[in-house]
């Protein structure tokens, strides 16, 4: 039987095949950055004074609509191929189909956070004062947070009633203190104050809910 | 005596109270149920 | 069993009017806020017992996930749900006694905010528990209680620390309190806690009786009909 690695590592780059090859994924994501940034733009003035303040929370708002688009079809190719089933017969451990799937969201939604950036920061005129390296240390725990979650709770909606709205209904208030995490750590890295608190805290968050979505995912996958 | 104290004994009364009803009206339906099952098998 | 529970109903509903009785006339008005502090002697004892609640879902939800005992499955939906309806009352009567107050509704204070995610991810557990199909509930619904358990520290840390950055009035006061208000207050729990018991024991007998209807259905829609 290959390492659990392996399986893990087949799976992401099968995953991420699949999704490099229809070139209407890559338009579509493009795209949707672009309208998430110009609709918030309307939404919240850019020349206003206080968006240095608000910039933190914005720019984490619409990465997470990214992060909920991105999470909903974690599964759906599985499901129409009643690949799942296969996974559950075969001797393969849970977590290598769960990391896998995992990462591949992680890629999928850090592409994105990386297109809509540059918009954000050219349309706010945004500029750090605080380290501008650690906001790259905030993205990448920050999208992880939701990420591992939301994975998880995606393989929980399966067959629940009203699956897509089931994952950000439960995602969204276990999300709430990373979410906050996230946001202050932004917007103090913007204007300067010290994050490394809130760095902590998501970091911290980050191992405890990824073990935990590592040690309880065998038993979600085989109770579906 | 104040009404905003009022307003908030009230109200957790109120929230029980409901709760207790909702109880209530399932047990009645599956009373209700229990009575199907009892008649379609003699 | 059945005969105790009229029994214990009398009585906590003596102990509820007695302690009604300790809050709005025995217990010392508060010199800065007057009677409206009063709301205090209902709102605390709420807040706690539906952390008890809470905490009894993650143990009951715990043993599920070891044991697989159908009966801790109930214990668990039984405590999410009256926990619920606890942590409701929390959030009703906090605004209703911040508006005299502090003169808003809301603060984003420290323990209401709390309290509001902690209401948040339980009503979500109902909501996975409602929703999902039947046979896979009480996994899927036990970890997610445990992800909601886990969380509750970095809830009450991310909310604590935003406020001392960004610092609110903050509710119910600090500060010492006075020992007849202690007295009363302790009372209010324990009645409250009596409540709260009976109502669990109540719909925990209703979800049983429940489940036992549902398999006899189940059983009667495969067997045949005898002939009338």
């Amino acid at each position: 039987m290959p390492a659990p690695t392996g399986i893990t590592r087949a799976t992401l780059r099968k995953d991420l095949r699949l999704e490099w090859r229809s070139k209407d994924a890559i338009n579509s994501m493009l795209f949707f950055s672009l309208l998430v940034v110009v609709v918030f733009s309307f939404s919240f003035d850019p020349s206003a004074e206080e968006s240095r303040q608000i910039a933190g929370g914005l720019i984490w708002v619409a990465f997470l609509f990214a992060a909920v688009v991105a999470l909903n079809q974690t599964w759906a190719r599985e499901i129409r191929n009643q690949v799942l089933d296969a996974y559950r017969v075969s001797p393969a451990p849970a977590n290598s189909l769960f990391l896998a799937k995992a990462l591949g969201n992680f890629i999928f939604v850090s592409v994105l956070e990386a297109l809509m950036t540059p918009l954000f920061i050219a349309f706010y005129r945004l500029r750090a004062i605080g380290p501008a390296w650690q906001l790259l240390i905030v993205a990448m725990l920050g999208t992880w947070a939701l990420v591992v979650n939301g994975t998880f709770f995606a393989a929980m909606s399966l067959r629940t009633r009203s699956r897509e709205i089931m994952l950000p209904l439960l995602l969204f208030p276990i999300s709430i203190p990373a979410i906050l995490g996230m946001v202050q750590a932004t917007t103090a890295i913007l204007t300067g104050e010290g994050a490394r608190v809130w760095i902590a805290l998501l970091l911290s968050y980050d191992l405890v809910f990824t073990t935990a979505c590592l040690l309880l995912f065998e038993r979600v996958l085989n109770a579906e | 005596m104040n009404g905003y104290l009022l307003a908030a004994y009230a109200a957790t009364w109120i929230i029980h109270m409901a709760y207790l009803a909702t109880l209530v009206g399932r047990y009645s339906r599956l009373k209700r149920e229990i009575e199907e099952l009892k008649k379609n098998q003699p | 069993m059945n005969r105790a529970f009229p029994v214990l109903g009398v009585l906590t509903a003596i102990l509820l009017s007695y302690a009604l009785y300790m809050a709005l006339v025995v217990a010392p008005t508060e010199q800065t806020m007057g009677d409206v502090q009063r709301i205090f002697y209902y709102h605390v004892p709420s807040a706690w017992t539906a952390f008890i609640l809470f905490t009894i879902n993650l143990v009951a939800s715990l043993v599920y996930l070891a044991r697989r005992q159908p009966a801790a499955d109930i214990v668990a939906l039984v405590s999410a749900e009256v926990g619920v309806v606890f942590c409701t009352i929390v959030l009703v009567t906090g605004p209703i006694w911040a508006r005299p107050v502090w003169g808003i509704w809301w603060t984003w204070d420290m323990r209401l905010t709390s309290t509001l995610v902690l209401w948040l991810i339980y009503v979500s557990y109902l909501v996975l528990r409602r929703f999902s199909a039947s046979g896979e509930t009480p996994v899927l619904a036990a970890a997610l209680a445990i992800f909601g358990a886990l969380c509750v520290p970095f809830v009450y840390f991310s909310i604590w620390f935003f406020r001392t950055q960004h610092p609110q009035p903050v509710m119910g006061g600090g500060g010492s309190i006075d020992p007849r208000m202690l007295h009363v207050l302790l009372i209010n729990w324990l009645a409250f806690s009596c409540f709260a018991f009976l109502v669990c024991w109540s719909r925990y007998r209703l979800e049983k009786l429940q489940r036992e209807v549902e398999q006899a259905q189940a059983l009667a829609s495969l067997a045949p009909r005898s002939p009338r």
